[in-house]
């Protein structure tokens, strides 16, 4: 049986706290994650998508509830705290990446994510060859580019590059954010497929944003609905498998 | 020909400024104002310093690290006090006069007949104006290489990611407010330690001598960054010294055309302007080639 690795208990996460615009994001969210899960998450504008992965990052502080990872306590940690076990790509391909860095630069910042960082030299020609490879697996010729500043390259290799980033570490959970979604179709489409070769090959846990109906059904064993705060549906394994777009877009007519 | 080496000396003195700003003004990528209050607050600490019989060496030293305390208060106001960069180095830069006056206990202190960095027995005995030369080059290599040295470190990358993104930076776990308060403890030390060498190489403090060091700091790195063009990194920190250097001929030229040293500020500040809107004055009239990547506003 699979253990949880994170659990969310009750969660409350209010915004404008104390003030008459004050609005309750997150509602009394529980969600387990088992290791190895690849969930996709759906839900409308302001269901409070990106507040959960906020507060699973910690930019956002909760207002009550436990966020557990293994069965610790998290809620409190820092955000450089929590980067121990969590790496994230980002919708906007500038977010991921450091623009005036070349591309390995980059890659070698990640190399050391949520480890401490002292006055030894940073050893960027040994891993040269590595990057080399492994930027090489994008097919999108960010193999040609390790010494471009990232400022300089497309959207789509920045993102691509972000996603290395996240992954070169292996982290214990991953949090996509719509990572494709400012893409064109087909560099998306690309990216889309890469991170799915690259999540079950890894074996990584990974949560997955997206408005994609097609992809949140193609892609990951588990999909969750994020409705007013709360997951108004979880399906996994065969009964994912079974779920088609209309049915989806059933459920989503009832609960609007 | 002593007034090139002159102008070749105080460029190597000065050049300290422009390395220690652009640590904030490049890297961090914010103008930080408390650089007006550090460098007559290292000269001030240095020449009581001197005067109470301190060796002019340590003295400088001390002077740089009370200029790190001072960059520490602004780091702090900025970072956990979350008062804006401008306004929190504003704050620190005035009380800095206030303190400056303290240590000084007058407007003015001069170091006639004391020792300083510059009446050691080797640099002494060099021809007139070369003291300054030697020292402000061995300064300049000195710092220039722990400098890159330190870029070049895994903190130091931590650091540029820093004021390149900070959200990567912190989704990496990199603790970018401990970013910025080391970048302004530094940074400050650095003007503090030129504010340092500068007084005891005019023979005096003034409380009024920090007014438009901003100016001529950035002044030294965008000229560098104007005549060198498209550069690396390492190669932008030395060309800062350069910048110095060419801004002091440009200064000993304004002079020979006929104005004073009182129209200095005024003549610095049109020269930082103009190099400044170069971007804009190519866009306008399809300059090619003459400004290159430095003085872009994204860089």
């Amino acid at each position: 049986m699979t253990k949880p690795l994170l659990e969310l208990k009750d969660v409350v996460l209010k915004v404008n706290r104390n003030t008459p615009e004050e609005i309750t994001i997150l509602n009394k969210l529980n969600l387990t994650i088992n290791a190895g899960d690849f969930i996709t998450v759906l839900g409308s504008n302001g269901a409070g998508k990106s507040t959960l992965f906020n507060a699973i990052g910690g930019d956002l502080s909760i207002d009550s509830g436990q966020i557990l990872l293994n069965g610790k306590d998290i809620a409190h940690d820092s955000v450089e705290k929590r980067t121990r076990f969590l790496a994230r790509v980002f919708q906007d391909p500038k977010l991921g990446t450091a623009p005036r860095m070349t591309v390995a630069e980059n890659l070698l910042l990640a190399e050391r994510r949520g480890q401490r960082r002292g006055l030894m030299p940073r050893g960027l020609n040994r891993h040269l060859d590595h990057y080399k490879e492994l930027t090489a697996t994008m097919h999108n010729g960010l193999d040609d580019r390790l010494t471009t500043a990232t400022g300089n390259l497309s959207g789509g290799q920045r993102q691509a590059l972000s996603f290395l980033m996240a992954t070169l570490k292996r982290p214990e959970i991953l949090l996509l954010d719509e990572h494709t979604a400012a893409l064109d179709p087909r560099t998306g489409q690309d990216l889309m497929r890469l991170t799915n070769e690259r999540v079950s090959q890894d074996k990584l846990t990974c949560l997955m944003i997206t408005h994609h109906m097609e992809d949140a059904l193609t892609y990951g064993n588990r999909l969750i609905v994020l409705h007013h705060g709360k997951v108004t549906f979880d399906v996994a394994g065969a009964d994912k498998a079974a779920l088609t777009t209309e049915k989806l877009y059933s459920f989503f007519a009832e609960i609007e | 020909m002593s007034l090139a080496v002159s102008a070749i000396g105080q460029g190597l003195l000065w050049a300290v400024l422009g390395v220690g700003l652009f640590l904030t003004f490049r890297i961090l990528d914010f103008a930080d104002m408390t650089v007006e209050g550090t460098f007559p607050l290292g000269a001030a600490t240095a020449v009581a310093a001197i005067s109470n019989g301190m060796n002019p060496l340590l003295a400088t030293l001390l002077a740089f690290v009370i200029g790190a305390l001072a960059g520490l208060i602004t780091g702090l106001l900025y970072t956990k006090g979350h008062i804006p960069i401008l306004l929190a180095g504003i704050l620190v830069m005035t009380a800095c006069y206030s303190v400056n006056l303290r240590i000084m206990g007058r407007a003015n202190v001069s170091l006639l007949g004391k020792s300083t960095l510059f009446k050691n027995h080797l640099l002494a005995a060099l021809p007139q104006y070369f003291d300054s030369v030697v020292l402000g080059t061995i300064v300049m290599v000195v710092i220039t290489t722990i400098v890159i040295y330190f870029l070049q470190t895994e903190l130091g990358q931590g650091f540029i990611a820093t004021g390149d993104n900070q959200t990567m930076a912190r989704s990496l776990g990199i603790n970018t407010d401990n970013m910025k308060i080391m970048g302004l403890m530094v940074s400050n030390g650095l003007i503090a330690f030129g504010g340092a060498l500068v007084a005891q190489n005019n023979g005096y403090a003034d409380v009024n001598m920090g007014i438009g060091i901003i100016v001529i700091a950035l002044a030294s790195i965008i000229i560098g960054e104007v005549a060198f063009g498209d550069l690396t990194l390492n190669q932008r920190l030395v060309a800062v010294t350069l910048g110095s250097i060419l801004y002091r001929f440009v200064l000993l030229l304004v002079l020979k055309l006929g104005f004073s040293a009182n129209d200095l500020n005024l003549i610095s500040a049109i020269i930082l302007a103009l190099c400044m809107m170069l971007p804009v004055f190519k866009n306008v009239l399809n300059f090619k080639h003459i400004l290159k990547r430095g003085l872009d506003t994204n860089d």
